[in-house]
């Protein structure tokens, strides 16, 4: 899965000095106000952290209250979808008119009528909606299946994703990966099936080492102010 | 097309016509898509049938109901910018003034938007909300059954559309929880509504996302009571100084619950809590209903078994709120229910939390002092609260006391020392309440004696000419008939309750008055704190005089049916108050106010009573 990526960052948190006796507490706390949130000077969705002290000493900062400045080290991942990235999640609400995504449990995304490729039409079995592919039978979209989609847009503000499915390297994960390593269905599709949820994870895994690798030595500097 | 639709002469003929959802759907797509392009008459057809309200026809019901589906199949299409007044009329409805099938439209409408396009979730979770309230013109019917019913029918899919809702876009409770905070009824708003939104809140609490949102909701409802508390001012309770007499306040309190309050002006002073204040006062009665609420709440929560995390909550939420606000009243008594229901854990983490916020330095004078006076007032007044505990907590405070003398070279100075003289104050003030169940207990005197009490009273620091003088009294009293020790010189205090010095260490505040946990004066909140709350009328009090405890004996049944009656749960107001009419209480040497007037309703075996009726 594309979008992810881990970045190395030198940050400075503030810390108010009544918390001066508990500062990996106030640390963490104003770390974790990070999550889940776009973050424009990390230009991605911080998803975690890994922090490490710099100095035991922290330079008491100038102004109206003695916060200290206490100097971090910190890998953050970060979830930064692009247009045209290929990303992955798991179908929550099927209608004719759209399929609700969602993107590593925490992302809604929508891929509308127009935006699903004409192969896929919309069936209803067992009055459950359902996508499937006229050309191939077994490629079927329904509650349930990890999808690949592509990314159209992304609203940074609420985390919503715009998506398309109208490339060909795009549908349900299980049936696209059969495709490509060329094996029986039947069996692989119920592991992948059964595995799913881990898969997208392990994939993550294996992207983000791959784009650690890339992004070594892209090191930014970073000030994060205390509100 | 849909003009057509609209139409109620050609209604019938259109309706034969079977029209499939994709259809109906992609005739609102096009509505959506002309007004774009210039234009609207479809669009305005559309909101027209929309605005609809009163009594609808069947037909005009399911009119509306279509287009409602048609709309959630369409939701994508609907555009921020150029479908303003369709979205404004979405948003505006309110399900209260609908049919069931109605309101089951608007709901898969509105989860459809929120999922379709995330500039909708905010919309969509605050037009829930609001339906979290009848219209004004409904409340009058939300006490009959019919209103009842609807509140049932419009509440049970509201929470089931802010859960679908959660369910498709993950993020949505944490922009819920600000919502909801944000649009909760002020202090001076009507009391229905804000109870009902309240009911919703907790509902939210106990529901799926519970987890999710839960102590916020607490923690919103916490701070919605201190501001209700604050409002009600300290005059509109207290005729005189609170200090007067506080031990004999509540003789007179637990007569009063359903009787005239009786005010002649001659009441000795301070004689009398002026609940005419309390029970006139709109905010009180406010606060009244919603302690009630949440003490329900909290119920269902012990049997669920949440009470403990729910528990959590509250006490962070006591001591960043309750514990800082200036002499909270009665919204304290969250934590008193709170812990009546589960002594062992809830009753026990509450006391040692107050402890350590008094004992640890990090902590403002101010707040540790707020902090003992809080922990002084629920040992005390807890039922629940095991005899042994009380022990465990009264040897804590006195080791502190004593570790405090002993690095103290100066003398009295009430300022200076002033977490020391509340800390003296508040064991004085739980001797005082259960001297005579400690000293039943085998061993305790000896346990005392251990304990350094007696050197902690009279050091230098002199807390006995220091601290409150109606508690130092009584205490002394107690502790002088229960043989624990005795004081050589007399402590002259004027039959005053306070003095120059308790003002001195209380401070502006006045914490060396404030006992928070004192009976709650708010009607309905009160039958939930009663069965598990000690008066100080079924404390049996030790007496002094010799010839009094001649007469012990005979007294001592009627006292042990005095503690029976006060023991049993639940007990039946009435008989108590027929039991304690009959019983002697009053100690022969009165000392406080000196008007017998006030306890002409319970006399004294001792001494006969001036008031004919009193038998």
């Amino acid at each position: 899965m594309e979008g992810l990526k881990v970045s190395d960052a030198n940050l400075m948190v503030c810390v108010h000095p009544s918390m001066s006796r508990r500062v990996s507490q106030a640390v963490l706390h104003q770390l974790s106000s990070l999550l889940f949130k776009f973050n424009e000077s990390f230009d991605g969705v911080v998803l975690a952290y890994d922090v490490g002290f710099v100095d035991e000493a922290a330079k008491i900062l100038p102004g109206i209250l003695p916060y200290f400045g206490v100097k971090l080290k910190a890998k953050m991942l970060l979830f930064s979808p692009k247009p045209n990235m290929l990303i992955e999640g798991k179908v929550v609400k099927l209608t004719q008119e759209f399929l609700h995504v969602i993107v590593l449990g925490f992302a809604s995304a929508i891929i509308t009528r127009e935006d699903i490729r004409e192969e896929f039409a919309y069936k209803t079995k067992n009055g459950n909606g359902v996508y499937r592919s006229e050309n191939q039978k077994h490629h079927t979209l329904k509650v349930g299946t990890m999808i690949r989609f592509m990314v159209k847009s992304m609203d940074e503000e609420i985390l919503h994703i715009y998506g398309t499915l109208l490339k060909d390297n795009t549908g349900s994960i299980s049936w696209l990966d059969n495709e490509s390593t060329g094996g029986p269905i039947t069996d692989r599709s119920k592991k992948r099936s059964s595995e799913n949820h881990g898969m997208t994870e392990q994939q993550a895994i294996k992207d983000i080492r791959h784009a650690d690798d890339q992004l070594k030595k892209a090191k930014k500097r970073r000030t994060v102010e205390q509100p | 097309m849909i003009m057509d639709m609209a139409d109620p002469n050609a209604g019938h003929q259109q309706m034969d016509e079977v029209f499939t959802d994709n259809e109906l759907v992609h005739l609102v797509r096009n509505a959506l898509k002309s007004i774009v392009l210039g234009d609207g008459k479809s669009y305005h057809d559309l909101i027209g049938v929309m605005h609809q309200k009163g009594p609808m026809s069947p037909d005009e019901v399911a009119m509306l109901v279509t287009c409602l589906k048609a709309l959630s199949g369409a939701a994508s299409s609907i555009d921020l910018t150029h479908h303003q007044a369709l979205l404004s009329t979405i948003f505006s409805m309110s399900m209260w003034n609908y049919v069931p099938e109605i309101m089951d439209a608007i709901i898969d409408l509105v989860i459809s938007m929120a999922a379709s396009n995330g500039k909708y979730v905010d919309p969509c979770l605050s037009m829930l909300i609001r339906n979290f309230t009848p219209p004004y013109s409904f409340l009058r019917m939300m006490k009959q059954p019919r209103g009842l019913s609807i509140k049932e029918q419009v509440l049970s899919r509201v929470h089931s559309a802010l859960e679908g809702i959660s369910r498709l876009v993950p993020l949505a409770p944490m922009v819920l929880l600000t919502l909801i905070v944000q649009r909760m009824p002020r202090q001076n708003d009507n009391e229905d509504v804000l109870l009902m939104y309240v009911e919703n809140m907790f509902r939210l609490e106990s529901g799926s996302i519970g987890h999710l949102v839960g102590s916020t909701m607490f923690v919103a409802v916490v701070d919605r009571m201190i501001d209700l508390d604050l409002d009600i001012a300290w005059e509109d309770i207290l005729q005189d100084d609170a200090g007067k007499g506080i031990f004999q306040l509540e003789l007179d309190e637990i007569n009063e619950i359903d009787d005239e309050i009786e005010n002649d002006g001659n009441e000795p002073l301070g004689a009398q809590m002026n609940r005419m204040g309390v029970v006139g006062n709109a905010i009180a009665e406010k606060l009244d209903s919603l302690l009630a609420l949440t003490f329900g709440h909290l119920e269902s929560c012990k049997e669920q078994g949440r009470l403990n995390e729910v528990f959590g909550t509250l006490l962070n939420s006591f001591q960043t709120t309750v514990l800082t606000a200036y002499k909270s009243k009665f919204a304290q008594f969250v934590m008193f229910y709170a812990c009546a229901l589960d002594p062992e854990d809830c009753g026990v983490i509450f006391a040692r939390t107050l402890l350590d916020i008094f004992v640890c330095n990090d902590y403002p004078p101010m707040t540790r002092m707020s902090a003992v006076a809080y922990l002084a007032s629920y040992l005390a007044r807890g039922k629940f609260i095991s005899t042994d505990f009380v022990v465990e907590i009264l040897r804590r405070l006195v080791d502190w006391c004593m570790d405090y003398c002993k690095i103290q070279n100066g003398d009295t100075n009430p300022e200076l020392h002033r977490s020391f003289y509340s800390g003296c104050q508040a064991i004085m003030y739980v001797l005082c309440f259960r001297m005579r169940s400690l000293v039943h207990i085998p061993g305790f005197k000896s346990q005392l004696s251990r304990m350094p009490l007696e050197s902690i009273l009279k050091h230098r620091l002199d807390p006995l000419r220091v601290c409150l003088p109606s508690v130092v009294e009584e205490f002394l009293r107690q502790a002088k008939a229960a043989h624990l020790f005795t004081v050589s010189k007399t402590f002259v205090f004027d039959n005053l309750p306070e003095s120059e010095l308790s003002r001195t260490f209380g401070g502006l505040e006045r914490l060396d008055m404030f006992f928070p946990f004192d009976p709650c004066l708010l009607k309905k909140s009160d039958r939930f704190v009663r069965p598990n709350y000690i008066f100080w009328s079924t404390v049996q009090t030790s007496f002094e005089d010799e010839d009094v405890s001649d007469q012990d004996d005979d007294e001592e049944g009627t006292h042990d049916g005095a503690m029976t009656i006060g023991d049993q749960d639940g007990f039946d107001i009435d008989e108590f108050d027929n039991a304690l009419n009959k019983m002697s209480i009053t100690p022969k040497n009165f000392k406080w106010g000196g008007d017998m007037q006030p306890l002409a309703r319970m006399p004294s075996k001792l001494r006969p009573s001036t008031s004919p009726g009193s038998f």
